[in-house]
């Protein structure tokens, strides 16, 4: 038997479907290493030979100028590098809460599009075909611009109750400032959070064991807020205010929200609100109609129905469009260099970037933050949307 | 027409963001073209393409019927005039403060006459070289005059409104630190929208050259509630640049500029260049090219000189045409006369 194995003719390695598809690839693979280093070798050559700064060297020099909103510590005398975090951080900002408001309002239109109710139903389809169909940038710029002509003067403020301002500079609101003391309330609101979820699991799978309903909207609130308030009260209120007040010119202290993010974050938001309306839309109306019948066959209230039944199995289509739009988000966050406010953009790929010349450099770091974010957004969308998919029996 | 108006104006943005990320890509492939001789790139395109600004009344400005005025288009027509003995050679590229540099180190202009800054760190590592100084100036403050502010020294936690990609940004940074005094700022990609931004209400003041707040105080809806302020926070020597790697190139540049000068300190005008030509005095002579071979040795034809004077006239001419008496502007000479009349212009003699 050995003897015929050793003896049948073995065929050569090119007719092997399999190594001749990995010798495409590396051979592929190859190429495009090549011309990868081509072109950074050619590059780093021209460079050269004009002259220009290369390197990311310039990331500690000084940047010497001013950014209208950081979170982090920043001034005229931090680095480049600082200035690429204060951008990056200002986009982040912008692109969550814009992803966030977005998604609220574009829900709620998007089931007010169905409403059987013909006002509430035409009105959010006015919405939709209005907003969808002006381009983003006249938006923001009307946007921004209306903030700032709406808006009174610094002098002619808006006072809020409480001691807020609002004004075209901004709105101004008091920033409390926690003592020592009120550590225990924070300790406090982690474990309210904490009980509260363990909590919904127990009241959940009580209901499915037993149909019994706990007043889960209640105790949740009782523990994330009613009880790190008791704490703050037992621990003496260890809490003060600095409370913005007038200067010479402007408004110090308090938490200052500009204008130009005001305007941006609103503009992002209505815009993107309106695309996903239309993913919601459609998401629901993939769910057959048998589901919502059966749902009333059952005894549910119609908003119950829509609640338990039609939305958890319409997310199975919703969340892929829906990841595209809040990529869209955090791309059109670069329109902010029109209005103003001081994104990732406008910081580094604007004046980082003039002030060192260093274009090649500057671009592709900015390139590989947005691709990062979006990769970023998409992988977790994809985990959710496994959780959501149809579990086939 | 949804996607015409969507394309106008998200251009407006678009254009820059894609522009610049082009522009990179460029300056990474074509920095070669540094070296190559500009010159002859010039003559067998059949134009120059000059860097400009497209906004700033008495610097550079297109009017409606897309004719360019200001001191900087008026410089490049002196380099086509010299070249091609016909200034309308010129083609200009309107470029915001923070996309100029880029363009000019990837070849997308020729020059850059965009009221730009000579500064050290442009100078070199930018890859670039300014020739000449074609306008002193410094950076100014406007402000409302209700809000009875009389010195910059008071600006203490203002909010001052300013253009990215500026020496202006810079300055304005380093004058509130030196004063420790507190800044707010509020940075815009164009002067449009900074402008705009301060007119309503949203910045205490207005920051930028003092030349150029001449020109666009003119902008505002109503001027005569506004008022510049004495200070004069920086020296601002603005001037034509060229990439480095072509000395010839520099050469012409930077001898256009003097050219100019020179014509103004010898009273060679526009209106009288052609009398002028018979003239003995040697020095004329060997400007206007009857006497010498100086053109030549710039690689341009001996009666360059003429031929700027001809079609765009003497530095003087061109300064009170565009930002002097006969604009609206009415910049006095100030630093910017001859030498022998108090200013600083100053050109080396041709011989
Ligand atoms: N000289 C300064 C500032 C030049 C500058 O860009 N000035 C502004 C304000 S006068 C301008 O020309 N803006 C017109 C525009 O960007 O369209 C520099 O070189 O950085």
């Amino acid at each position: 038997m050995a003897a015929v194995e050793t003896t049948r003719p073995k065929a050569p390695l090119i007719y092997n479907p399999k190594a001749r598809g990995i010798a495409y690839q590396l051979l592929l693979c190859a190429l495009i290493l090549f011309l990868a280093w081509s072109a950074i070798h050619n590059a780093a050559e021209n460079l050269a030979r004009a002259k220009i700064a290369t390197g990311f060297g310039f990331w500690d020099n000084t940047a010497g100028f001013d950014i209208s909103q950081s979170l982090i510590e920043y001034s005229t005398t931090s680095s480049y590098g600082r200035a690429f975090w204060v951008g990056l951080i200002n986009t982040l900002l912008v692109a969550a809460l814009g992803v966030v408001f977005a998604t609220l309002l574009g829900f709620l239109l998007g089931i007010a599009r169905l409403s059987r109710n013909w006002l509430v139903a035409r009105m959010a389809g006015f919405y939709v075909e209005t907003i969808r169909n002006i381009p983003l940038l006249l938006q923001l710029l009307f946007w921004y611009n209306a903030v700032l002509k709406a808006l009174p003067g610094i002098r002619e403020s808006f006072v809020i109750p409480g001691g807020g301002f609002l004004n075209n500079r901004g709105l101004f609101l008091p920033q409390p400032v926690f003592g020592p003391a009120a550590r225990f309330a924070l300790i406090a609101l982690l474990l309210g959070v904490v009980a509260a979820i363990v909590y919904r699991s127990w009241a959940r799978r009580r209901q499915m064991a037993t149909g019994q309903q706990a007043p889960v909207l209640w105790v949740t609130l009782g523990l994330v807020i009613a009880l790190p308030l008791a704490v703050l009260a037992l621990s003496g209120w260890p809490v003060t205010f600095s409370y913005p007040e007038s200067g010479r010119f402007n408004i110090r202290g308090g938490i200052e929200v500009l204008p130009e993010f005001m305007a941006l974050l609103f503009g992002l938001s209505i815009y993107t609100a309106a695309f996903i309306a239309e993913v919601v839309r459609a998401g629901i109306l993939a769910v057959a109609k048998g589901q919502t019948e059966a749902a009333y066959s059952l005894g549910l209230r119609p908003g119950l129905a829509l609640r338990l039944v039609v939305i958890p199995q319409s997310m199975r289509v919703i969340v892929p469009p829906l990841t595209s739009q809040y990529l869209n988000l955090t791309k059109n966050s670069t329109l902010a260099v029109a209005i103003g406010y001081p994104d990732l953009v406008q910081i580094f790929a604007g004046t980082v970037l003039n002030q060192t010349g260093q274009a090649v450099e500057v671009i592709v770091i900015t390139m590989a933050v947005y691709l990062t974010i979006s990769l970023v957004t998409s992988g977790l969308m994809n985990l959710y949307n496994r959780r959501m998919a149809l579990v086939e029996r | 027409m949804r996607g015409v108006l969507a394309c106008v104006l998200g251009g407006l943005v678009i254009k820059s963001v894609v522009l610049r990320l082009a522009l990179a890509a460029a300056v990474a492939i074509a920095a070669s073209a540094a070296s190559a001789q500009t010159l002859n790139t010039i003559k067998s395109r059949g134009g120059i393409n000059c860097g400009s600004n497209g906004t700033l009344a008495g610097f550079g400005l297109p009017d409606s019927q897309g004719r360019w005025t200001g001191l900087d288009v008026d410089f490049c027509k002196a380099l086509a005039a010299a070249i091609f003995n016909d200034p309308n050679k010129a083609k200009f590229v309107p470029l915001t403060a923070k996309d100029r540099f880029t363009a000019l180190q990837s070849g997308e202009v020729d020059v850059l006459a965009r009221n730009t800054t000579w500064t050290s760190s442009r100078d070199t590592s930018l890859g670039l070289n300014f020739t000449a100084i074609n306008y002193f100036d410094g950076q100014g403050f406007i402000v409302r005059k209700a809000l009875k502010v009389n010195s910059a020294l008071e600006l203490g936690d203002a909010a001052v409104c300013v253009q990215q990609g500026t020496t202006t940004e810079l300055n304005l940074a380093d004058y509130f630190r030196a004063n420790k005094m507190k800044l707010k700022t509020v940075t815009f990609a164009t002067s449009t929208e900074a402008l705009k931004a301060y007119d309503a209400g949203r910045c205490d003041a207005y920051t930028t050259d003092a030349s150029g707040l001449a020109g666009e105080r003119l902008r505002l809806a109503n001027v005569n509630d506004h008022i510049i302020l004495p200070e004069v926070i920086s020296k601002e020597p603005l001037g034509p640049a060229v990439r480095h790697g072509d000395d010839q190139w520099f050469d012409i540049v930077k001898w256009t500029h003097y050219a100019m000068v020179n014509a103004e300190e010898f009273g060679i005008t526009q209106a009288n260049v052609d009398d002028q030509k018979k003239s003995d005095n040697p020095d004329i002579k060997r400007l206007l090219g009857t006497e010498g071979k100086h053109g030549e040795a710039l690689g341009l034809s001996d009666d360059w000189a003429y031929r700027i004077i001809k079609h765009v006239g003497n530095y003087g001419e061109a300064f009170e045409r565009n930002v002097g008496q006969g604009s609206p502007l009415k910049i006095a000479r100030g630093l910017n006369g001859l030498w022998n009349k108090g200013g600083l212009q100053f050109a080396p003699p041709v011989r």
